[in-house]
């Protein structure tokens, strides 16, 4: 079984720095599904029994997280002329290795983190530290990534993080708080795509710096 | 000891002569060359006996300061290590800086220039024996002083007066660090006498200590380049002349180092934290230091950059051994400490050659730019030897010594990475960034080598050069041998080093001994591969002469793909050697270029010229200091230019001190 | 010195064109060729050792020197590298280190020999050269270094003699993430696609080939050769970490491991036929990536 989760939350750390390394947004959607199914077993890796309710809300996991979301993106990214990720702020090496010193910082702080009562969860070496990594790689790609599809992938990629934490701190209401999160994700990217697909019908681009242009106050022709 | 005595009063009258002979520049040479490499040959003599043999000897004199000042000096075997290069690259720069500054009579003043040439040797002979603490501010002033006035040699050119004005600034803000050192050392110890400090450290907290490590780190790394206090220095080395570069880079930085260990040794256990620093600050120095060193054109500065990077590479050691002294890994500590010291010495080696190296080549074609030179292998084939000796082991490749320090500091980590996550990341990172610093340091040296002795000539002056003068090449040979002759005998130095690392680590000679004897067989291993591949060559060189034995050999043109008529401009430069490197890192780099590009059809020119500034000093310090400017302008009404309100000044000081001193008597 | 591994090197320098060979075979195979019989190099050493040369004026000694300092560093470098789990002849303490300096000893000649001839286009295969390498040098170094650490030693024999099957069930993601980092490493510095295409006709594209366009004859026979020796220690690093296999019969696990560089040499190939080559802008991106496998193999090994 732990070797099992060992797997499991490398890839984890793996599709995160797939994500950083990555220029096309393709490979972002379709590393974000992976990284869905990944979440999504955990419960049952977790959990030692087999319940009704860990399958069900690992089913309804996997749905959301690596169906339903990923076919939403592709369907809004369908209508793109350029499907990659152009001149972030941040160059895709520059990233990659930032993410490197986010690995080693998410390990340096899950060793100091008091182990809470979580049946010895924290413990176990990389939970903590996947979950970790996968909230700085949301965040990192949301600071440095412009197109808007990446910045809801960013949050999509946190959310995961904050599951996996979720399931190591309390792992009796995780599956309450996921899905409220869950929820509100959503709700997110489900307004987030009807936004996208109405910038790019006004402005042709979705590049999201180009959105301060809109600020009322600026006095740039 | 009396041998140092000798030599120090030798160095004082070789010193003092020139500059009596001033009217007579010719002579005012002979005598400071001859006396500076006299000095520096009984010097020499005399601290290899003292290092060979441990010995420890002290002499005071009395002398009358306020504070509690003496004029005591003490060899030691630390002294003595840091000592053995400072005579061998004095010596030799004597040697050669005749030869060097003959192209200049008549036109600058050679005897200031050798005055204060050997009294930089003589006050770094005070500098690495000082014993009391004021001396030591004392003659460290008069080292950077007298290096100032060697800087602004040619102070006619105003990129010497601009590197002799930013030098003097950057070694006085180390300086004032280090006088808050020692004043704090005085208040928690109570006296100016460096032998009684290490016990006197013992009792105090580690947030002091700490702050001393750091007044230590910031005082030394000024002087010995690292990043971010680096800046003075690729100024400061293409200005002065060549032999004045090679002492400068080749042993005063490193009395950086020698001030790290001998006041660092002092503070007793180290936190981890100050190994972390010290790692931090070596590869940032080892891996920009080489990376602004690949974007120069100007040899002299390229090898500048170098000495930042090589000093990276001693302090990313000095930091492994604190790191392993923290987590009390014996050994790991003392394998670091040593390839600290081994890369000392091989650094003042290669880096003295390479820097003799550039001023012959600037001699001979008057230009340090690499785009503007080639061909010299062909044209001065002995010194060009020693340059491809310096290179290969500058960049660390067997057989040569480069190759054993950092062999000593990888094994050193590679020891201590199973110890502790933490410090594992750390020492990981040590090695990473130490490889990188190896590939890139491969590459700019075969861009030195490869543009500027190889392929064509690319202007007429570099077609014109001819085979230097034996000054110019003796001490460069008699260097490329010691590379080879170092790399070879690795082993044997480190077991003559015990001594040392047991005054350092503060173990007993045994135990240091026992600690070594496993890490001998490893060494003896490197030797004999050294060895081995030396063997090869031989082998492999003869088999391919006598394939080609009796066979047809011709010669003919450079085969450029078909083109007919290639011409030497058509050459790959070093800019564009570089190029793809410097675009990897052009965010850090920040390199500008400027283009003119070619109008029309059949354009009759057009031009590409690139610029690597130093980052820090034009987007730390140059802010900084503009901004301090313009807080304290409001003062400048102080500085009215006459004698009279100076004095004035004077008189109130003194009054006012005197008025200070006396409010509380009678 | 041992017996076996002095029979090892004795294999190693006669199969190791071999290798070049069956790549060669395997990419015809792909392309639907019949192609060149997998002895081609021999017979190319062959014919270039028995040839005349030709030398640019432009040169110097240097590059008369590049190869065989090559070959010697390379012939050296190859005495360090275990086989079969077998250490090398001259393993040590401490000889990961030497043997990637050793490499680097033999590209700095090369390079200096390419810098030799005054040819931009050789100018520009050692710029690019030197880049590469700059970066795949710390991959290497770290990955060897990780190993060095999951199996407690610092010398290349007793590394790969740790590697087994035991150890893949207990350490699999970090051997896995070494191997991958390794294979990376091994497609560059043996300037196999998609860093540099050794088949293309443009000189332009070009990265290792270009840079000894001007060698001829023996000279040229001696790099053949030293590439050749170049792929087989790169090879016998993948290979010894993927297919660790043992049987206790020292005969039976040579043939298994010369079997296992054929197949990395079969891998090499199919790699070859179905990728293209990368824009040279990306290339530093898939060796950092390389080292990144490497730091992560570690960081997860000391959780």
């Amino acid at each position: 079984m732990t070797s099992w989760l060992d797997i499991v939350m490398v890839l984890l750390f793996l599709t995160d720095l797939g994500l950083l390394g990555s220029s096309r947004l393709g490979v972002y959607v379709r590393l974000a599904a992976v990284q869905g199914v990944l979440v999504g077993v955990l419960p049952l890796l977790v959990q030692h029994t087999l319940a009704l309710e860990t399958v069900a809300v690992a089913a309804g996991t996997i749905a959301v997280k690596s169906v339903l979301f990923p076919w939403l993106m592709a369907r809004i990214m369908r209508g793109f002329d350029d499907r990659r990720e152009r001149q972030p702020y941040l160059g895709y090496t520059v990233s990659l290795v930032l993410g490197v010193l986010a690995v080693g910082a998410a390990l340096w702080i899950s060793r100091r983190l008091p182990e809470s009562g979580a049946g010895g969860l924290a413990a176990h070496g990389f939970l903590m530290p996947a979950a970790l990594f996968s909230i700085f790689t949301g965040l990192i790609l949301l600071v440095t990534r412009r197109k808007a599809v990446t910045q809801v992938l960013g949050y999509l990629v946190m959310e995961n993080g904050i599951y996996v934490a979720g399931m190591v701190l309390v792992p009796e209401s995780t599956f309450l708080v996921e899905l409220g999160v869950l929820l509100d994700l959503f709700v997110g990217v489900f307004l987030m795509g009807i936004m996208i697909f109405h910038i790019q019908r006004e402005f042709d681009h979705i590049d999201t710096d180009q959105l301060a242009a809109l600020k009322d106050w600026g006095g740039e022709p | 000891m009396s041998g140092l005595l000798v030599s120090l009063i030798l160095l004082l009258t070789a010193s003092a002569l020139p500059l009596a002979a001033w009217r007579r520049p010719a002579l005012a040479s002979r005598l400071g060359s001859w006396g500076g490499a006299a000095a520096c040959g009984v010097g020499l003599a005399s601290s290899i006996a003292a290092f060979a043999g441990s010995v420890t000897a002290s002499r005071a004199w009395p002398w009358v300061t306020p504070v509690g000042g003496a004029f005591s000096l003490a060899l030691d075997p630390l002294s003595a290590f840091f000592l053995i290069p400072m005579f061998l690259v004095c010596g030799l720069g004597a040697v050669y800086g005749r030869a060097y500054l003959a192209g200049d009579e008549g036109r600058l003043a050679l005897g200031p220039s050798w005055c204060f040439y050997n009294l930089l040797t003589a006050s770094m002979i005070v500098v690495l024996t000082a014993s009391n603490a004021l001396l030591f501010l004392v003659s460290w002033e008069v080292m950077t002083l007298a290096s100032f006035f060697l800087v602004t040699y040619d102070h006619d050119r105003a990129e010497s007066r601009l590197a002799g004005r930013l030098y003097l600034i950057a070694a006085h803000i180390g300086t004032a660090f280090l006088v808050v050192f020692v004043l704090l050392g005085r208040r928690y110890t109570g006296t100016l006498d460096m032998s009684q400090w290490p016990a006197a450290f013992a009792g105090i907290p580690a947030a002091r200590l700490g702050l001393l490590f750091v007044c230590l780190v910031i005082g030394f790394g000024t002087k010995a380049g690292f990043m971010p206090l680096h800046v003075w220095l690729p100024e400061a080395h293409p200005a002065a002349p060549s032999h004045v570069s090679a002492v400068m880079s080749g042993v005063m930085i490193k009395t950086g180092i020698y001030g790290l260990l001998r006041f660092g040794t002092m503070l007793g256990t180290p936190a981890l934290w100050w190994g972390g620093l010290l790692v931090a600050v070596g590869l940032a120095s080892c891996v920009f230091g080489i990376l602004f060193a690949l974007a120069q054109q100007d040899i002299k500065r390229q090898l500048a950059y170098s000495s930042v990077e090589n000093m990276g590479i001693v302090a990313l050691a000095l930091g492994v051994a604190l790191v392993a002294r923290a987590l009390q890994l014996p050994t790991v500590a003392l394998l670091a400490l040593a390839a600290a010291l081994l890369h000392v010495l091989n650094h003042a080696v290669f880096k003295s050659l390479l820097f003799f190296g550039a001023g012959a080549i600037y001699r001979a074609t008057h230009t340090r730019n690499l785009d503007a030179l080639g061909g010299l292998l062909k044209r001065m084939p002995r010194l060009g030897l020693g340059l491809i000796v310096g290179a290969a082991a500058i960049s660390a490749l067997p057989p040569f010594n480069g190759f054993v320090g950092e062999f000593l500091l990888y094994r050193a980590a590679v020891l201590g990475l199973n110890s502790d996550a933490d410090a594992g990341m750390i020492l990981l990172a040590a090695i990473g960034g130490l490889a990188l610093t190896g590939g890139l340091a491969a590459a700019c040296f075969t861009r030195l080598v490869g543009v500027a002795l190889l392929g064509e000539p690319r202007t007429p002056e570099a077609a014109a050069a001819v085979e230097p003068a034996g000054a110019f090449r003796w001490p460069v040979t008699i260097l490329a041998a010691l590379c080879l002759a170092l790399g070879v005998l690795g082993p044997f130095l480190v077991v003559r080093l015990a001594p040392l690392l047991s005054l350092l680590s503060g173990d007993p000679l045994a135990k240091v001994s026992g600690l070594l004897a496993p890490e001998t067989g490893p060494l003896t291993a490197v030797t004999l591969m050294a060895l081995l591949v030396l063997a090869l060559v031989v082998i492999v060189a003869w088999a391919r002469h006598g394939l080609l034995r009796g066979r047809d050999v011709r010669e003919a043109g450079t085969w450029d793909c078909g083109y007919a008529r290639p011409t030497a401009r058509m050459q790959y430069t070093a800019t564009s050697f570089a190029q793809p490197l410097v675009g990897l890192f052009v965010r850090l780099l920040r390199s500008r270029r400027r283009y003119a590009i070619a109008p029309g059809l059949f354009p009759a020119s057009a031009s590409l010229n690139a610029e690597t500034r130093d980052v820090v000093r034009e987007r730390v310090f140059t802010p900084v200091f503009q901004f301090v400017d313009r807080w304290l302008s409001f003062l400048k009404w102080l500085q009215s230019g006459r004698v009279q309100l100076y004095i004035l000044y004077i008189v109130i000081t003194l009054l006012g001190l005197l008025f200070w001193t006396l409010r509380g008597g009678a | 010195m041992n017996g076996r591994g002095l029979i090892h090197y004795a294999l190693a320098l006669l199969l190791a064109p071999l290798l070049l060979g069956v790549i060669n075979r395997v990419k015809a195979a792909f392309a639907g060729r019949r192609g060149q019989p997998v002895l081609q190099p021999y017979y190319d050493l062959v014919k270039l050792l028995q040839k005349g040369a030709v030398y640019s004026r432009t040169t110097t000694w240097v590059f008369r020197a590049g190869p065989v300092v090559t070959l010697a560093a390379l012939l050296a470098a190859l005495a360090l590298v275990p086989f079969a789990g077998q250490a090398g002849p001259l393993s040590f303490q401490g000889d990961v280190i030497v043997c990637v300096y050793l490499l680097g000893l033999a590209r700095f000649f090369t390079v200096l020999a390419a810098l030799d001839t005054g040819s931009a286009f050789e100018g520009m295969g050692a710029s690019r050269e030197v880049q590469f390498s700059a970066l795949a040098e710390p991959a290497l170094l770290v990955g060897l270094v990780v190993l060095g650490r999951q199996t407690s030693t610092a010398s290349l024999g007793p590394m790969f003699a740790a590697v087994g099957p035991a150890l893949w069930m207990t350490a699999g993601t970090t051997l896995a993430l070494l191997a991958v980092a390794f294979f990376i490493v091994l497609l560059s510095e043996n300037s196999r696609v998609p860093f540099d295409d050794p088949n293309t006709h443009l000189e332009l594209t070009m990265i290792h080939e270009v840079m000894v366009l001007d060698h001829g004859g023996p000279d040229f026979g001696l790099i053949l050769y030293g590439s050749a020796l170049k792929l087989w220690i790169f090879s016998a690093f993948v290979a010894g970490l993927v297919v660790p296999y043992r049987c206790g019969n020292g005969w039976v696990d040579t043939a298994a491991a010369v079997g296992a560089l054929l197949l990395t040499a079969l891998v090499v190939g199919t790699v070859e036929s179905c990728m293209a080559r990368l824009r040279l802008l990306r290339v530093p991106h898939l060796l950092i990536s390389a080292t990144v496998a490497a730091v992560l193999a570690f960081l997860l090994m000391t959780r």
